[in-house]
């Protein structure tokens, strides 16, 4: 048990750490990077909370395809850093208060709550070996079938909407369009022209004299 | 001595006030507030896994599954707008966003 509580007190030190750098570092680059570090100590106190599953789900979506994204990007988009911190630090005194603020009230209620109430549940003393993905997935798939349908659909239009708003058509591209070459009519393409087999010669008009 | 559920609000509660005071600092640039809502959401599920383990409780974790569904597609949504806001206006400072003030 000693060494569950030194290693949650090293994970927690590490994520605060990497989570204060997050917000107050200097490049974009340098704050991608320390919040992957911040999602591994995260990953590594739920399973200090015997959370298997959904921790290494954190690791694989979060630090492998969100961080991804993110760090692509910041490396496409071209930041002016000097512009960015040049007052950095203004908006501070109304930052630490509202934080401060947050805190107490959080502070508040949970020693209220939590302090004296002994809730604590030891699951794995009891009984046989649970297995926490069989659980989650017996879960998902009974009781939540109906979220888990709608979860996928909003997956699916993340999709077409982050592709249908970052594709831009460029102008100068040639390319086939099948639709309009198979929607072609004959007409459009070929005119009938009614030829005169013998034309008149144009006789100029006889223009009346006046009489004078 | 125990680390009891208290610990982990704790250190849940320390992270969104973090994550919260973020938001005011980086009032210039939209990705790293884009960051701090990550870190907010990471915050509320380290909570929730904590509840559900102290309880005994497997509903608190099928809840950390959809928020982490939905905080990807959040996150790749944000991310394209973004992407489109720096090809149009040739910057992610959320002051300079001001297209729609009469």
């Amino acid at each position: 048990m000693e060494i569950k509580s030194a290693l949650f007190y090293l994970f927690s030190a590490v994520l605060l750490f990497a989570a204060l750098r997050v917000i107050t570092s200097r490049n974009p680059v340098h704050a991608a990077l320390y919040l992957v570090l911040a999602f591994f100590q995260a990953s590594g106190i739920w399973m200090l909370l015997k959370a298997e599953f959904l921790s290494i789900t954190l690791v694989l979506v979060y630090v492998g395809a969100v961080m991804v994204l993110f760090l692509f990007v910041v490396m496409m988009i071209d930041i002016n850093l000097d512009t960015l911190k040049k007052d950095f630090w203004k908006h501070f005194p109304l930052a630490a208060f509202i934080g401060a603020v947050l805190a107490l009230e959080l502070a508040s209620v949970l020693m209220g709550g939590f302090r004296s109430s002994q809730i604590a549940v030891d699951t794995a003393a009891s009984g046989a070996p649970v297995s926490n993905t069989r659980d989650l997935g017996v879960l998902l798939y009974t009781e939540y079938l109906y979220p888990l349908e709608i979860a996928a659909v909003i997956l699916l239009v993340a999709i077409v909407s982050a592709i249908a708003l970052t594709m831009r058509e460029r102008k100068d591209t040639k390319a086939q369009d099948p639709g309009e070459q198979v929607k072609v009519k004959a007409t459009d393409r070929l005119r009938m022209v009614k030829i005169e087999p013998v034309q008149q010669a144009l006789v100029p008009p006889v223009v009346e004299e006046p009489k004078s | 001595m125990n680390i009891t559920l208290g610990h982990y609000l704790t250190l849940g509660a320390v992270l969104f006030a973090l994550s919260v005071i973020g938001i005011f600092l980086n009032r210039k640039n939209l990705i790293v507030l884009l960051m701090a809502i990550e870190l907010m959401l990471l915050a509320v599920n380290t909570n929730f896994v904590a509840f559900s383990h102290y309880l005994g409780d497997m509903h608190g974790q099928v809840f950390v599954f959809f928020i982490l569904t939905v905080a990807a597609a959040e996150s790749a949504i944000g991310l394209a707008i973004l992407v489109l806001l720096f090809r149009n206006r040739y910057s992610v400072n959320v002051d300079e966003l001001n297209s729609l003030k009469g």
